[in-house]
């Protein structure tokens, strides 16, 4: 079954500006989906319209089968939202937050506060819980929004920038914790900048770009295309320049005396670069990918969506 | 049915205790107003008015004291609380949750409700304090007060989903709802009034809340109980109708 399939969804805001142009897509139950795009690319909008925040000027979206137009109250009783801003009572403690959200989803209080503990264990606030949630860190509170979002034991789970201003270690965590949540079942749609991140967590990715979907894929076929990736190789030695006619076929730039970025062409393979750099007498101490690959695929997708839109 | 009655009294806990946590801001002021009302209305200038309608001037005034700390009290509960919770975002968490609109409505109007008569019942025991106080009509004054409240919450929630700033939230109250309590009859019987101007009170829909609370304590009214009846009853129709039409629409509150 389907966890979510979207169909020729609109949204034309009173302004007139069309944020969505009519986008199709299908995350199959058990998913770690990435849905990335630039600002305003129509990424929130797409959620907002899932989640009932945002009314959608046409189409039709179906979540676990049941009709969001029709069945609005099922579709929302199994999402799990965490919205990219924090949008909680400032003043409540922490506690109260997840108490009252299992409340609004007709969760006993006695059910209500078992689950609340649960969650806030398992995120490091339980020894916050008394506290007002304005007084939690940035990354604290992003971890509340979790667990809000959890308290209902959702099937699918939707997170519009999770990390976003949180520090590595936390990232990392919450990683872990949504990899966990994953492998146990939850279908998760995420949404990021952090590319790396959707390259780390997701199967599948698709990418929204001024309303419209220009790629819908898996992550290892996404990967197979991008053209070329630019490597950065640490010399053990100084050199003062390389024997161009043997790194004839690489694309090379000596950055400083021990550094060099090669480009490597989707044809060309590591052991190829690796004899010829054997054969100059060049020891590699280290050697890393000066951008992240998804990065440069995202943006050569964006570049052919805006020449293709832009060509006469 | 049971999920959405917890999710009703999910909502209702955290508007009393909301209220509650705050009640220096919440339920204090309007007691010291009142006693201030009954210490220089009642007391001081009250004994040189006289009688009005065959009442002491204290007594004649304590329904209406009562009745505008209801009035001003659901309003402001629900326009305060439905308000910051637009401009805070958090109304968003009950819009992702499995809520029908008419229980997110039922939720906040019975939060203003019971501020209404957590504060009514507090003047009125102030109210105690200085006068003879009597019921005549228990069933009137308790369907009065409790109509009263539904409709001034109800205009507060109305209020909440169309302001765009906490201007918004009192200019209602500053410039309509009480000018139109003050000339609803809670200081004086409309027969003093000139003719005209009695006719033109009778336009002022809180004349007839005043006054059918008044007959359920004293006894006594300037306007048809029916009429006073079937006005509120279907103030509170319309009302409803119109803030479920904008929940529905998600005005305010959705893009």
């Amino acid at each position: 079954m389907s966890a979510l399939v979207a169909h020729q969804v609109r949204k034309v805001y009173q302004s007139g500006f069309e944020a969505l142009k009519g986008i199709d897509l299908s995350v199959a139950e058990g998913d770690f989906f990435a849905l990335l795009g630039p600002n305003g690319a129509g990424k929130s909008t797409f959620i907002g319209i899932i989640t009932s925040l945002v009314n959608k000027t046409s189409g039709s979206v179906t979540v676990f089968g049941h009709d969001l137009d029709r069945a609005p109250q099922q579709v929302k009783s199994v999402i799990g939202v965490v919205p990219q801003e924090f949008n909680f009572n400032l003043f409540l403690p922490v506690q109260e937050v997840v108490i009252n959200q299992a409340g609004y989803f007709g969760i006993p209080r006695h059910e209500a506060r078992a689950r609340a503990e649960f969650y806030l264990r398992k995120l490091d606030l339980w020894e916050r819980r008394e506290q007002q949630t304005r007084q939690l860190s940035g990354g604290l509170k992003r971890r509340l929004l979790i667990a809000r979002a959890l308290v209902h034991r959702p099937r699918l789970l939707i997170l519009d920038e999770p990390t976003a201003g949180v520090d590595i270690e936390i990232r990392r965590a919450m990683w872990e914790y949504l990899r966990e949540l994953n492998a146990d079942g939850t279908t998760i749609i995420l949404t990021t900048h952090y590319l790396e991140e959707a390259e780390s967590l997701c199967r599948h990715i698709a990418i929204i770009h001024q309303g419209n979907l220009i790629a819908r894929t898996n992550m290892a076929t996404l990967l197979k295309e991008l053209r070329a990736e630019t490597i950065m190789l640490n010399l053990r030695q100084p050199i003062e320049s390389p024997n161009a006619a043997l790194l004839a076929g690489f694309h090379l730039t000596q950055v400083d005396a021990q550094t060099l970025e090669i480009e490597l062409q989707r044809h060309q393979t590591l052991n190829e670069l690796f004899a010829a750099l054997s054969q100059l007498g060049l020891d590699v101490v280290s050697m890393r990918n000066k951008q992240n690959r998804l990065e440069r695929l995202f943006l050569d997708l964006i570049e052919q969506d805006t020449t293709s839109e832009t060509a006469p | 049915m049971t999920r959405y009655w917890i999710a009703f009294e999910t909502i209702l806990i955290k508007e009393v205790v909301r209220f509650a946590r705050i009640w220096i801001q919440t339920l204090l002021p309007s007691v010291v107003t009142t006693v201030l009302y009954f210490v220089i209305f009642g007391r001081l200038i009250g004994d040189r008015i006289g009688v009005m309608n065959g009442f002491a001037y204290i007594d004649y005034i304590v329904p209406g004291l009562v009745l505008m700390a209801v009035i001003t009290n659901s309003y402001s509960n629900v326009v305060a609380s439905f308000y910051s919770s637009k401009f805070s975002r958090y109304i968003e968490e009950l819009l992702v949750a499995p809520v029908p609109n008419w229980i997110i409505l039922a939720g906040y109007v019975t939060g203003g409700v019971l501020r209404g008569l957590a504060v009514g019942i507090a003047v009125t025991l102030v109210a105690w304090l200085f006068t003879d106080l009597h019921i005549h009509s228990i069933g009137t004054t308790i369907t009065i007060f409790t109509m009263t409240a539904i409709l001034f919450s109800l205009g507060g929630f109305i209020n909440a989903v169309y302001a765009n700033s906490f201007d918004d939230i009192s200019i209602v109250p500053t410039f309509i709802l009480t000018p139109l309590t003050y000339l609803g009859g809670v200081f004086y019987s409309i027969d003093l009034l000139p003719t005209i101007w009695q006719h033109l009170s009778l336009i002022n829909p809180i004349l007839y809340m005043v006054n059918a609370f008044r007959y359920g304590l004293l006894g006594t009214t300037d306007v048809s109980l029916s009429l006073a009846f079937a006005l509120i009853a279907s103030c509170i129709f319309i009302l409803t109708w119109i803030s479920l039409t904008l929940l529905n629409r998600g005005v305010g509150i959705k893009t």
